[in-house]
């Protein structure tokens, strides 16, 4: 289908929302990456703009950087569940689904193979985005499972290493000795390596990292949906600190996460070979569209 | 044919001729067939024009299930795939529907009570998918048998729930339950049960139409909610999203939302009636003293009782529910006019619809009910144990 499906009829338009009509307008749907994207945030009507997030939130920051890395926002879906990511998620304008507690891949399974029933000639990307609760606790069989399926939607795991939502509870991708909720002697078990775990499923792009280029977390995102159109799940495990859990003051969050960036999650980036064939095929041919 | 995209008016993409579901369930010729309940399964989705199929084992679902996945590998399905858990499945089948398919899936007991986060949010999602429950036991503690206990859990997830007697009815009542469910004006999720062992593996006489008709597909746009499939303008969804404040604004909005999932279920009434010829079936006498009220195989048994009190002069009826959701409290009261004792024989514990029974009779019905034979756990309802009931009541030579 066409994007004219999301244009409204002239006489319509000026009862329409203010917000949708300038969506239309100013909004990224049906335009390059270069023409809105990472670099120009600010400067067009973008997908998150509201939220509901705590001051200094990192994660709100990376969930803004996700939508307008996306390079098909017409054609996507995201699908989330419990957590803070999902106060932000859901204020997108992009479809989003919230089923169950941590069945986010799931349901993304369905909607993958019933977009590739019905849509057959159309590109459709879907994308999980849960914290570390939803993918690795609560929703790790389905997260797993959706990966040894080889089902071709793309995870990102917002991973604050701690219950954020609920209040401060310990998750499996604390750290071993953190003194949480629900761990007050301290955690006594090891962080979980989701990458690992993600790359013996058979994730054919995965990715960790702490998102404090702009440009880098883009290319991150936009490989993981490339790859997962043609070849397989992907995975992008990213710190989105909680500064209020882990009392990290507002203007220190930055620097918290530059540390993390040099600490456990320095960036690491595994592809398939196949994966890295096509990225060549792509990069090379958005170069030269950019030239 | 393999692409939902490459069907016709005429013909779906198997190939099969695009008939109306009044030609399919009421005027096409039929012949008869000696089938088991999971094979019947396969026969009715066969001619369902299906989207989507998530599976799970359990028994005694599991071989329906393989024959929905052989429909699959035979190109009658679209996608067809075995989930990693029965909570995973029905997240699986929600995804499938939610993105505008016609989705169908099987599951038993404990597979149930598993998934059960699902169906409420089935329901509150609008989806019109169909699960067919072949009931058995839940572990309390592990049995594989027979009883329908499962099912007082599902009473009140807002899903339509239908209940067949044999391997006839449910083959027409799955056909049946795609096309109510995805009434616009109804369109949310409908569970058909069965007792587990007692349908799904006893082998019957079934009449069935030829396999090359099929239902019309399923159009999602038909929908009173839009399908998710990026196909809709792309207005932001949850602005303010109600379900995190704390005001009379978002409970007013959920709890309506509870009322208008319930309504639909209310507003399937008449298609039901049409589809299933009546919410109710009754045999026996037109005026009885003795009538029994029940469901599944259990009106089975009670037709069996029933021929035995005519020999003995006793005049009795049978009332078989074929919906439990919505629940026909019209149509019983209507059936049980005149009635001395209402018995309620059932396959489990609980009671649950001797309950059901009770509730819809209260203040209405002067009649008596009796909550028995009741049996659980995999044991069998002798004609003998429904006749020593009945004449704690009433005088038997």
């Amino acid at each position: 289908m066409s994007l004219n499906y999301m244009v409204p009829a002239s006489k319509f338009k000026r009862y329409l929302p203010k917000d949708y009509v300038e969506l239309v307008n100013y909004g990224p749907f049906g335009k390059t990456f270069a023409e809105c994207g990472t670099k120009n945030m600010g400067k067009y009507k973008e997908l998150v703009e509201e939220h509901p997030m705590c001051s200094g939130c990192w994660m709100a920051y990376y969930i803004k950087i996700i939508f307008a890395s996306l390079p098909n926002p017409e054609h996507t879906v995201t699908i989330g569940t419990a957590g803070c990511g999902r106060l932000a998620i859901s204020q997108a304008a992009v479809p989003f689904i919230y089923g169950n507690y941590g069945d986010q891949n799931a349901m993304a399974s369905g909607i993958t193979r019933a977009f590739r029933l019905r849509f057959p000639d159309q590109q459709k990307d879907v994308i999980t985005i849960a914290g570390d609760g939803g993918m690795m606790d609560i929703g790790f069989s389905m997260t797993m499972h959706a990966w040894f399926r080889g089902e071709k939607f793309t995870t990102i795991m917002l991973d604050n290493e701690v219950y954020g939502n609920t209040g401060g509870q310990e998750s499996g991708m604390s750290v071993k000795g953190a003194v949480l909720k629900m761990s007050p002697k301290g955690k006594n078990f090891n962080k979980m390596p989701a990458m690992q775990l993600a790359i013996t499923a058979g994730c054919v792009y995965v990715v960790k990292m702490s998102p404090t280029n702009i440009n880098k977390a883009a290319k991150a995102i936009r490989r993981a949906i490339f790859a997962a159109r043609e070849l397989g799940p992907t995975f992008i495990h990213a710190y989105t600190s909680c500064n209020i859990e882990y009392s990290i003051p507002t203007p220190d969050v930055f620097k918290d996460a530059q540390e993390m960036a040099k600490g456990r999650f320095a960036f690491e980036e595994f592809m398939t070979d196949e994966a890295k064939e096509l990225f060549t095929v792509v990069e090379a041919k958005k170069k030269k569209e950019v030239n | 044919m393999t692409k939902r995209s490459d069907m016709t008016a005429e013909k779906n993409w198997s190939g099969q001729k695009i008939v109306s579901p009044d030609y399919l369930l009421f005027e096409a010729p039929r012949e008869k067939h000696f089938m088991t309940g999971s094979e019947v399964v396969k026969e009715a989705m066969k001619r369902c024009t299906v989207d989507a199929s998530v599976s799970y084992p359990i028994t005694p679902q599991s071989e329906a299930a393989h024959l929905i996945g052989e429909l699959w590998a035979e190109g009658y399905i679209g996608t067809y795939f075995r989930g990693e858990n029965e909570f995973g499945v029905m997240s699986e089948v929600a995804g499938c529907a939610m993105a505008g398919s016609r989705t169908v899936t099987t599951t038993s007991g404990p597979g149930t009570l598993r998934a059960m986060e699902n169906f409420p949010m089935w329901s509150g999602t609008r989806i019109p998918c169909q699960l067919i429950l072949m009931a058995r036991g839940i572990n309390s503690p592990l049995t594989i048998q027979p009883d329908n206990l499962e099912v007082s859990f599902l009473l009140e997830t807002g899903c339509m729930i239908w209940y067949a007697e044999n391997v006839q009815e449910l083959f027409d009542m799955t056909i049946a339950a795609f096309i109510v469910a995805e009434k616009p004006d109804v369109h949310i999720p409908i569970i058909t049960a069965v007792d587990g062992f007692f349908v799904s593996h006893t082998r019957e006489s079934v009449m069935l139409p030829a396999d090359d008709i099929a239902l019309p597909p399923y159009d999602p746009y038909a929908a009173p909610l839009p399908p998710i499939d990026s196909e809709m303008p792309p207005g932001r969804f949850l602005r303010d999203p109600f379900v995190m404040k704390s005001n009379y604004i978002s409970y007013a909005t959920h709890a309506s939302w509870q009322w208008e999932v319930r309504s639909a279920a209310d507003r399937s009434r008449k298609y039901a009636k049409h589809f299933l010829k009546g919410l109710v079936h009754t045999t026996g006498d037109d005026v009885a003293d003795v009538v029994f009220v029940a469901c599944g195989t259990a009106s089975h048994q009670a037709k069996e009782a029933h021929r035995e009190l005519a020999k003995l002069g006793v005049t009795c009826k049978v009332v078989k529910l074929r919906t439990i959701r919505p629940f026909p409290t019209e149509e019983l009261i209507e059936a049980t006019k005149g009635a001395k004792y209402i018995f309620v024989p059932e396959f489990n514990v609980t009671g649950w619809l001797y309950n059901e029974v009770v509730k819809a009779l209260y203040g209405r019905s002067e009649s008596e009910v009796i909550g028995k034979p009741r049996v659980a756990g995999g044991m069998s309802m002798p004609v003998e144990e429904i006749l020593k009931e009945v004449a704690n009541f009433v005088k038997i030579d």
